[in-house]
């Protein structure tokens, strides 16, 4: 089967083909199985290439899979081929896996829409290009996936493009991706010129020999890429446009905004592993900026009203998490936390989506409340989305999230596990003020939108529980201390050796490390109670203590005004500057020019018009000067 | 005995003459009269060439030439008569409707 | 002897008539000196021994297109006119200027560039055996067939287009 892992890719593009050729003389019901069943076979192959991966011993289980030469120019060659090891396979099976619940998700929740075969055939195609991305061997493969996965994040995002909104919150996450991926390119011409090629293994292999830690070209390649990451995963300074990105619609939120696209960034600077080791700047900027991203971030979560809007912050916060893992050189807690995040946010949205959904579209929390008795499945899933992204004992958000905090204790130094812990309890403040303020407290919903409150249908609230479970025991295969237990790590191991700082450095005591763990629980735990004496026991707080601190208040309502800044320093000159450029170059310069050629032309002919007499006696006459002409010519 | 160029040079007179005939007259029919002369001092130089340099082509296409002149005339008199109907005029000078 | 003085006289004749043809101011006396022409290049043509194509130069020309000539003159019934020469003063300028100097030009090439061309196989003594007429016959209807036919073809096509074009209504 490893050599058919082709395959993985292949099935979403054969229904990408499908539904964009024959989509809208099916039926709905068949697009959405044709959609679902591809996913569903691609996680079915990529599950039997990872059990064929387990058969071969653990120091060989790097293998590369060429389709064929694309590329071949002078001594320059790139290939279709893909690139299967752990790492590789981890990543395959949470794209695959995930995207398949959440197409099932989709094909309930998008029922009543006009455009339903469109949605499927970019949700196809997006899952083809991530696909391709996770499991290319080659930077510039990688690069088409991370290329195709922004764009379909643009046709997502404005997928109900009559809403200016949306067609603009679509050009914004595409604009600020390619932002990035300008630094991302830089960075493969740069591995080029260096390298000679662009193959993974070649390149991570040659690497340890041509540069001494710490050189220039390794630090400025290393910057450049994780560029590319902040693009993509929205990450200061680049990460506005992932808030933004919740016009699209639910599933596309839950699927590409939390599970999937955004991890693209992580898995890249977890690829790259080897370079990044090199440059030990580099990877303090990664952790610095994925610090302070996690802080900044819940910070913002802590005052949004639209319930949407306090997921994305979530979804950077916890980016920020893993970036800050593989800045500290834990790049297998931060796969860890990719995974485990992936259920558990996916969750939230799909559940986020369920409420929309039964409230006929609201999004604004203050106009939610106590819908637990209407929607119980939901109610219950969503707590356990909460539980685990607030890392409470036994969910798989616990596990992750505490070894990024022990190993950024360990690694990284106090700082970053403060930064870390706060960051902590301002995530589990704000997500159990969503899980009160949405389904416990007073009602506040609206009255005409109270009548048909109503639970989702099994197709939706199924991948909902499929989701909870796995948010429930996915923790378990990562877990700590005991030797031998933590599979994920031993099982990545291969992949992230030889680390020169050693896998396990410094074998801290045991009692060090459980105790952290309560004191991670604690503070998760003054979290909950935080929003517990807010929202439930006295709902008046909250606005009493915004009147007190009123100026923080602003800035972190205000999402710190970064969009505003951005809009007057960026946009506005770059706007200004395409005005002139319209103006006075299109409009003036080029246009006049070619009118004016027209305009010479024109008057030419009104010149030689006058050459049409009317008279045969004068154009005999031309003739007649034609063979003087001529004959005086030959004849001199 | 005639040498060669005197014919040819008979023929370039009546050509020129034909041709300051063309282009300075005003009735069309007198026109039309100067390019029969022009088509005549061709056939002179044809005829005077068949005849010195031993060949008969040259009188082969005299025989054209004046049947193409036949047919030529018969047209563009008949063209003429249209016009006169039209324009109560042979004056070239008035027949310019294709004037800018 | 003879011979010069005959082509003198015609020469000299066809010109001057010719010249006249263009300075008439009667259309009428332009078309009879124009007659004198042909015949005058008709008496050329015997000096050259083509005596085919000078009677047909008789027959056709004067006989035939000439007639022509003469009926639409008198069916335009057209008069003597007042002023003969384009009133333009350049188009008159210019046309002498350049008539006189396509002459020249014509007479410098037939001075300077040696007249001689590839002999062909009708010396005139044999033509002259043989017959004109028949020689000329005889190539029409072998080597110049094809020629011959389309001719008949053009005529053709010149009888029609005379007549539509001359018809009061189509």
């Amino acid at each position: 089967m490893l050599d058919y892992v082709g395959l993985i890719p292949l099935f979403p593009a054969i229904g990408f083909a499908v539904n964009l050729l024959l989509g809208r003389r099916m039926s709905k019901g068949a697009v959405g199985f044709i959609a679902c069943a591809v996913i569903g076979l691609s996680f079915l192959v990529s599950l039997l290439v990872f059990a064929d991966l387990l058969k071969l011993p653990p120091t060989s289980r790097s293998l590369e899979k060429v389709l064929y030469t694309w590329i071949l120019a002078g001594e320059f060659q790139a290939n279709v081929g893909f690139l299967i090891d752990p790492l590789s396979v981890v990543m395959m099976m949470v794209v695959s896996g995930v995207s398949f619940i959440i197409h099932v998700y989709s094909h309930g929740y998008m029922h009543d829409d006009r455009d339903f075969p469109r949605y499927f055939t970019y949700l196809n195609l997006f899952v083809f290009f991530m696909l391709l991305l996770v499991s290319a061997g080659n930077f510039l493969l990688f690069f088409v996936g991370w290329e195709g996965v922004g764009l379909c994040s643009y046709f997502l995002i404005g997928f109900w493009y009559e809403k200016k909104s949306a067609s603009d919150a679509g050009k914004k996450a595409f604009i600020v991706n390619r932002i990035g991926d300008y630094g991302f390119l830089l960075a493969i011409f740069l591995i080029f010129l260096t390298f000679g090629t662009l193959d993974f293994k070649a390149v991570f292999a040659a690497a340890p020999g041509k540069f001494a830690v710490g050189s220039g070209l390794i630090t400025l390649t290393t910057l450049l890429l994780f560029m590319g990451a902040t693009g993509k995963s929205a990450q200061i300074p680049l990460y506005t446009w992932l808030p933004d990105a919740m016009e699209g619609p639910t599933p596309v939120s839950a699927l590409i905004h939390a599970a999937t696209m955004v991890t693209a960034g992580v898995y890249m600077v977890a690829r790259c592993h080897v370079l990044f080791l090199l440059a030990p700047t580099s990877i303090f900027v990664v952790a610095v900026i994925g610090a302070a991203t996690a802080i900044y971030a819940a910070s913002i979560g802590l005052a949004q009203n639209d319930i949407k809007r306090v997921l994305a912050y979530s979804t950077i916060s916890q980016l920020g998490y893993m970036f800050l893992a593989c800045g500290v050189g834990a790049f297998a807690a931060g796969i860890f936390h990719l995974m485990t995040h992936a259920f558990f946010k996916a969750l939230l949205f799909l559940g986020a989506g369920s409420v929309m959904h039964a409230l006929a579209g609201e999004l604004d929390m203050r106009r939610m409340g106590a819908l637990k008795p209407y929607m119980p499945r939901t109610y219950w899933t969503f707590l356990i989305g909460t539980l685990a992204i607030s890392g409470i004992f036994p969910f798989a958000g616990f596990f992750s999230k505490d070894e990024i905090l022990w190993k950024a204790l360990t690694e990284g130094g106090f700082a970053f596990w403060l930064v870390g812990a706060v960051a902590a309890f301002m995530t589990a403040t704000y997500m159990f003020r969503v899980a009160f303020m949405t389904f416990h407290g007073k009602s506040r919903v609206d009255h005409q939108v109270a009548h048909h409150i109503h639970e989702s249908p099994g197709i939706m609230t199924g991948p909902l529980i499929i989701l909870a479970v796995l948010s429930t025991i996915g923790g378990f295969i990562g877990f700590p201390i005991v030797e031998g237990w933590n599979q994920f790590h031993n099982f990545l191991a291969p992949v992230f050796a030889p680390l020169p700082k050693g896998a396990d450095s410094g074998h801290h005591a045991v009692g060090f490390e459980i105790g952290m763990m309560i004191v991670s629980m604690v503070i998760a735990g003054l979290g909950i109670l935080s929003a517990y004496r807010m929202y439930i026991q006295s709902p008046g707080l909250p606005d009493r203590l915004a009147e007190r601190y009123r100026t923080p208040y602003e800035m972190i309502a205000h999402k710190y005004w970064v969009d505003e800044i951005y809009n007057l320093a960026f946009v506005g000159p770059m706007v200004r500057f395409s005005v002139f450029l319209w103006k006075i170059f299109d409009d003036i310069l080029v246009d006049g020019t070619v009118n004016g050629v027209a305009a010479v032309v024109r008057g030419g002919s009104e010149i030689f018009k006058y050459l049409q007499t009317g008279n045969v006696q004068s154009y005999a006459l031309f003739i007649l000067v034609g063979v003087v002409l001529m004959i005086g010519y030959f004849l001199f | 005995m005639i040498s060669l160029s005197s014919y040819l040079i008979l023929s370039a007179v009546l050509f020129s003459v034909g041709v300051i005939g063309f282009l300075l007259r005003r009735n069309t029919i007198v026109i039309f009269m100067s390019i029969e002369l022009m088509l005549n001092a061709a056939n002179v130089a044809f005829v005077a060439f068949s005849r010195f340099l031993n060949s008969m082509d040259g009188q082969i296409f005299v025989f054209f030439v004046m049947s193409v002149a036949a047919a030529e005339a018969a047209v563009g008199l008949a063209i003429i008569l249209a016009m006169y109907r039209t324009k109560e005029t042979v004056n070239a000078d008035e027949m310019n409707l294709m004037k800018w | 002897m003879v011979e010069t003085a005959l082509f003198i006289g015609l020469a000299v004749g066809s010109v001057i008539t010719a010249i006249l043809v263009i300075v008439q101011r009667n259309p009428v006396a332009s078309a009879i000196y124009l007659i004198i022409t042909f015949f005058c290049l008709a008496g050329i043509y015997l000096l050259l021994n083509a005596q085919f194509i000078a009677i047909i130069q008789v027959l056709v020309y004067a006989g035939a297109i000439m007639v022509l000539f003469l009926f639409v003159i008198m069916l335009l019934n057209l008069e003597r006119e007042k002023k003969i020469i384009t009133p333009y003063r350049l188009p008159r300028v210019l046309g002498v200027f350049l008539g006189i100097v396509l002459l020249a030009q014509i007479g410098m090439i037939f001075n300077s560039v040696l007249l001689e061309g590839s002999r062909g196989d009708f010396p005139p003594e044999k033509v002259a055996a043989l017959g004109n007429t028949e020689v000329v016959a005889r190539l029409l209807f072998t080597d110049f067939l094809l020629p011959f036919e389309i001719t008949s073809v053009l005529l053709l096509v010149a009888i029609i287009g005379a007549i539509v074009l001359a018809k009061r209504q189509i």
